[in-house]
């Protein structure tokens, strides 16, 4: 039997500014080690709100989530921090690099909140990711004098760099053109084909969908097929 | 926690916006500035104004009150032994002014290693005579040494020198008012006449200006065998002892001490000039009033910073928050910021603060009544400077808490939603 990553059971969830608008009912579905899922959906169906929940980001929601078999609701906002440090990953439609820094130490720098390797070891490895990805040659560059695109590995780089259980995108590639959204789709699944990685990716792109080992449906805040 | 990445970050986030953490540091080095130039400042004024009466004031003054003798007649008799007596037949009248055994008290005195030194005195009271007008005055016999190393006597006298009392006879040094009211030059002779009606002449041979206009009216000073010479008394004579302390803490006890010991009365300097500790006292606290002023004001600065760089620093902040760094960490980062802003700002403030009382110090300062003093007076008590420090990182630190705290609690969910 495959390993559980993720464990989403009842989550149910409502806005009440200005009136209450329920968004998501009743999701339930579980990702084992080495899925590459994507969730699809017409817009506003409660995509991007279903992935700050999963990410632990938002924490008011109804229901239960367990990632690594770990009960994450009703954790403190400390624990959660920690767990979103060390197990998940991200990668968002923009880029959010910290452009005080260059390349280089964006990418370092969950590796150094974790604090569990060496100055010296992590920026190893922050080379080996951005090797892996094609762009060392960027590594000390500033982080605002990229193009979109090589932003877009930066941030994957950094969402890889503390061996994270689960990474989860939405949107990666909405804001980049073809030929960038397929280099990235391909670095997605050698990331699943070649280091087991698990991965959870919120998109619109049709083609990006069925190129995915699973697609979660969604319309009005439910899932339709999983 | 990991405090060398809280720093990098905080580091990089002050470097990107040098120039604003700049200027709010430029208001911490100012208010820190006029901070110690004011204590400074005024701490030297304090200690000049206090030193125009405490330099001169004896720590423990020992004398013989004029006062009806306290073992009475009536209380002797074990017939009234238990009673309240209040009647008082040996009258005041009796009692000398002289301290009796002077020569012993000093040679005790000289032996206690709790006193610096001190100083005997006779106070005459005269009449100056000029024409046909009599001016109240007083001569103070003194000896000169002991006087000028103890209570400062030679700088205070402005023309003529001290030493001359002693060495001419029958000579005086007149309070500068009280020789424009006599036309004394130097040189000149003046008449005294005592209480009992004898008549002396003495050469004025110096002025003497203490700073206090109405002293100066009526003060003169001559040598102590000059003064017992005017009174009529022998060499033994003496008034008052005047004792200056290693301690000026320990006088009140003293006092007491020697009180019982030596069976004449003994004023403390704490007694004597209450008024001026509480002159001082209200001059330090408008100084502080004023330095904590200035730096609320200062701390305001910082806050704005701070305020505006998390706006600015909000997609930052929500991209530290969502790849696990917790609320703390972002507040600590925030707020290493504040203190360094108030550390850097503080510490150029103290500098810069040094340097401009040391310029006060050299700016002129001439006035009739201060001889002694040429320049601003300028006190530089370093625990000024220990109190500027905490201060700027006291204020700081509050004026960084709130922005911080609002950047620990923003919430990275709205910020990636709202992009
Ligand atoms: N803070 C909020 N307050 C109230 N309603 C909200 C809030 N955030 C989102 N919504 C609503 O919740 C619904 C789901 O939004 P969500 O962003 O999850 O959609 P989505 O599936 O990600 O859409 P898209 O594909 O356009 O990104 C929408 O109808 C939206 O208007
Ligand atoms: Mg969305």
């Amino acid at each position: 039997m495959s390993e559980l990553i993720l464990q989403a059971k009842h989550i149910n969830k409502s806005f009440h500014d200005p009136v209450t608008v329920k968004v998501l009912t009743d999701i339930n579905f579980t990702i084992n080690k080495g899925e590459f899922v994507s969730v699809t959906g017409k817009s506003g169906c409660g995509k991007s709100t279903l992935l700050y929940i999963l990410s632990t980001m938002d924490t008011d929601y109804e229901g239960e989530l367990l990632i690594d078999n770990e009960m994450m609701t009703g954790k403190k906002e400390a624990g959660l921090a920690s767990i979103r440090n060390e197990k998940i990953g991200f990668v968002f439609q923009f880029h959010y690099l910290l452009n005080e820094f260059n390349v280089l130490k964006n990418v370092m720098l969950p590796g150094l909140k974790l604090n569990k390797l060496t100055a010296a070891e992590l920026e190893h490895r922050a080379m080996e990711k951005l090797k892996m990805l094609d762009i060392e040659k960027l590594a000390l560059k500033k982080a605002n004098l990229i193009s979109g695109g090589e932003k877009q590995r930066v941030a994957i780089a950094r969402a890889l760099i503390n061996d994270p259980h689960i990474i989860m995108g939405d949107e990666p590639t909405g804001n980049l053109d073809k030929k960038n959204s397929d280099l990235v789709f391909d670095i997605f699944k050698r990331l699943v084909e070649e280091y087991n990685q698990t991965m959870l990716i919120v998109t619109h792109d049709q083609s990006f969908a069925e190129r995915t080992q699973r697609t979660i449906e969604m319309e009005d805040g439910k899932i339709i097929s999983k | 926690m990991n405090a060398r990445l809280i720093i990098s970050i905080a580091k990089s986030l002050l470097l990107a916006r040098w120039r604003q953490t700049l200027i709010a540091a430029i208001g911490v080095t100012f208010s820190i500035t006029m901070f110690i130039t004011l204590l400074s400042f005024m701490a030297g004024l304090n200690d000049l104004l206090d030193g125009l009466i405490l330099n001169r004031t004896p720590h423990i003054r020992l004398f013989n009150e004029v006062k009806p003798n306290s073992r009475q007649p009536v209380n002797e008799s074990p017939e009234y032994k238990n009673t309240y007596n209040f009647i008082s037949s040996i009258k005041s009248g009796a009692s000398r002014q002289e301290i009796y055994n002077s020569g012993p008290i000093m040679q005790a005195l000289k032996q206690d290693s709790r006193v610096l030194g001190y100083s005997p005195k006779l106070t005459a009271q005269v009449f100056f005579n000029d024409g046909a007008v009599d001016i109240t005055g007083v001569v103070n016999g003194i000896e000169v040494i002991a006087e000028s190393k103890l209570f400062h006597f030679s700088d205070y006298v402005t023309e003529g020198v001290a030493i001359d009392i002693s060495k001419i006879p029958n000579s005086i040094i007149l309070g500068k008012g009280l020789a424009e009211k006599l036309l004394a030059d130097m040189g000149d002779i003046v008449q005294v006449t005592t209480v009992k009606g004898e008549r002396f002449s003495l050469k004025v041979v110096g002025y003497f200006q203490s700073g206090i206009q109405d002293f100066d009216k009526v003060q003169s000073y001559a040598s102590i065998n000059t003064v017992q010479k005017i009174m009529g008394k022998p060499g033994n004579y003496i008034t008052d002892i005047q004792v200056r302390l290693k301690d000026m803490e320990i006088a009140p006890a003293l006092a007491k001490e020697y009180t019982a010991l030596f069976g004449a009365d003994a004023e403390d300097i704490q007694t004597a000039n209450s008024q001026f500790e509480t002159g001082s006292s209200i001059r330090t606290l408008i100084s502080y009033a004023v330095g904590i002023t200035l730096l609320i004001v200062a701390g305001f600065g910082i806050y704005n910073i701070l305020n505006m760089m998390i706006y600015e620093k909000m997609d930052s902040i929500a991209i530290l928050k969502a790849t696990g760094f917790s609320g703390k960490d972002v507040k600590r980062i925030f707020l290493f910021i504040a203190l360094s802003i108030g550390l850097f700002g503080g510490a150029v403030g103290l500098l810069l603060g040094f340097g401009l009382s040391a310029i006060i110090d050299q700016v002129p300062f001439n006035t009739a009544s201060l001889p002694t003093i040429k320049t601003y007076p300028v006190n530089y008590n370093p625990v000024f400077y220990a109190i500027g420090i905490i201060f700027s990182l006291i204020t700081t630190w509050f004026a960084g808490w709130f922005p911080a705290r609002k950047a620990s609690k923003i919430d990275p969910v709205v910020i990636i939603r709202g992009k």
